[in-house]
């Protein structure tokens, strides 16, 4: 199979997806598509890492591009696919036939549908442009309100905070992390985040973004002003799957891939943020990770290249908090039993979510063994031991039951 | 420049130079060589760049508690295991040689 692969979107998905195809030695051409004028970079940092000089992480140099024979067309818009000459066309009018299409096309930030939401000042976060306003907001010191308290709001909150800023996180829900996380960790990040000084205000709505020519305040539900010079909006993101869906493939808020990336159409695999994919366990979920695009990227790649199809992995991310570097694995299930191994005092704890004895994630923080273990446990169904599980002094694989 | 010997798990070998200051990890995602994942970039976090450090110990730093946590529960760990981000290179660095496992995510 020589066949022309067209790469829609160039993140880490796009872009790992790329280079596997040259490192399983596919001979024919491959193409990657980016909406955006910069090449492949890395995520994490955007949040993470904005104020610190670390901010531009390229994901491989530009010469990697061409001693791999990868066609990079940056800035460049897939408008269309035409499934059935089996060519995308683009916004400079111009049809690119393939072979295999991967669609790698992300999610774009949630807007915040209220009144005064476009005032300068008001920002996303998705992109190294966003981050680069960002960090001009940091830098210039201006209060900031994050409206969503979920992981990027989090990590944000804390470089703002560790850079001296004053900040208020305004969540909806009761809790933050209240879709992404256990109560338990949601509480202990929490009371982490006030005593580094950030004000968390929970069960609020945003109705109202004052301000003329710049943001003034924050206003809320119940009437209360938040005053501020910068706000970062920060609810979640929703899946680019309209070129999936006008072209017909098969989506539900995300493009539906199966466990080799493929889509509805043999010709076309989807893969990262804008699918929603199985897991082991047979849910479809939507992942927004890298460990997820990662794994997808490998199986499109084998997918195409008609290599054995990739063993399933466990799914994981990890944020950076302050001091706390948090890895967390599998998906919390309904009315889990938890362990808590460790102190949250300290710094250093894992909390192990079980059904009966059974791994189904954890979440750690600054307890690496204590990650890698959960992970494999829940990978294996390993049965554990709660009461020994929780001794910090007993060896971690001193608690499973054989 | 420091020269890196990368033994991959379909048996073949490359040399490769990597500037010094980068990792060993650095060097073989320039190159898309197979194995090392690399996924979170080098920040310790993910222990997808698991190696077999079998030669040039001495160049380098002993790993940190934090590198050790990660490989003690790594797939096919051993007692030369290390993750190579955490393999920077510098001058004196020579006769580097590393394999890479199987198992890597």
């Amino acid at each position: 199979m020589t066949g022309r692969v067209l790469v829609v979107g160039a993140g880490h998905a796009g872009a790992t997806a790329a280079g596997l195809l040259r490192q399983a030695g596919h001979p024919g051409p491959v193409e990657l598509f980016g909406d955006e004028l910069d090449l492949p970079y890395q995520r994490p940092p955007l949040s993470k890492k904005f104020a610190e000089g670390q901010l531009e992480q390229w994901l491989r140099p530009a010469e990697f591009y061409r001693e791999q024979d990868i066609t990079v067309r940056l800035g460049e818009q897939v408008t269309a696919i035409d499934r059935d000459r089996r060519c995308v066309r683009t916004d400079t009018g111009r049809a690119h036939g393939y072979e295999h299409l991967i669609l790698a096309t992300g999610a774009a930030p949630r807007p915040l549908p209220v009144p005064g939401s476009g005032l300068p000042g008001v920002v996303s976060l998705r992109t190294l442009a966003d981050a680069r306003v960002l960090r001009k907001c940091v830098e210039e010191r201006r209060a900031l309100v994050i409206v969503g308290g979920g992981y990027i709001g989090l990590e944000v909150a804390a470089v703002a905070r560790a850079n001296g800023v004053a900040v208020t996180i305004v969540e909806r829900e009761d809790r933050v992390l209240a879709r992404v996380a256990s109560p338990r960790l949601s509480e202990i990040l929490a009371a982490h985040h006030q005593g580094q000084g950030t004000r968390i205000v929970t069960g609020a709505d945003v109705v109202r973004i004052d301000g003329d020519d710049r943001v003034r305040a924050v206003v809320l539900g119940d009437g209360g002003e938040i005053p501020c010079e910068a706000v970062l909006v920060g609810i979640g993101a929703t899946p680019r799957d309209r070129l999936a869906a006008e072209a017909g493939l098969v989506c539900a808020q995300g493009i539906v891939v199966d466990a080799q990336a493929r889509t509805s159409d043999p010709h076309i695999l989807a893969i990262g943020d804008v699918t929603r994919r199985p897991l082991s366990t047979g849910s479809l979920v939507r992942l927004e990770s890298i460990p997820s695009a990662t794994e997808q990227a490998k199986q499109a790649v084998a997918a195409i290249t008609g290599a054995p199809p990739v063993a399933p992995e466990v799914p994981w991310f990890w944020s950076d908090q302050f001091d706390l570097k948090l890895k967390i694995a599998g998906l919390v299930p309904p009315g889990p039993g938890t362990v808590l191994r460790g102190d949250p005092a300290s710094g250093r704890f894992a909390l192990f979510h079980h059904l009966g004895g059974i791994v189904a994630a954890v979440e750690s923080a600054n307890s690496p063994a204590e990650f890698m273990a959960g992970k494999k446990f829940i990978a294996s169904g390993t049965r554990i031991d709660p009461a020994r599980l929780a001794d910090a002094t007993v060896p971690v694989r001193d608690a499973v039951i054989q | 420049m420091p020269k890196v010997s990368y033994q991959l798990p379909d048996g073949t070998t490359h040399d490769l130079e990597v500037p010094c200051g980068q990792s060993v990890m650095d060097g073989s995602v320039r190159s898309n060589l197979p194995g090392i994942v690399a996924e979170c970039g080098g920040g310790c976090s993910c222990a997808t760049c698991h190696v077999y450090l079998e030669e040039g110990a001495s160049f380098f730093d002993e790993p940190t508690d934090e590198e050790r946590e990660l490989l003690e529960f790594a797939e096919d760990a051993r007692p030369n295991s290390r993750l190579s981000c955490q393999l920077i290179l510098t001058e004196s660095c020579s006769g580097v040689r590393v394999t890479v496992p199987d198992s890597n995510g």
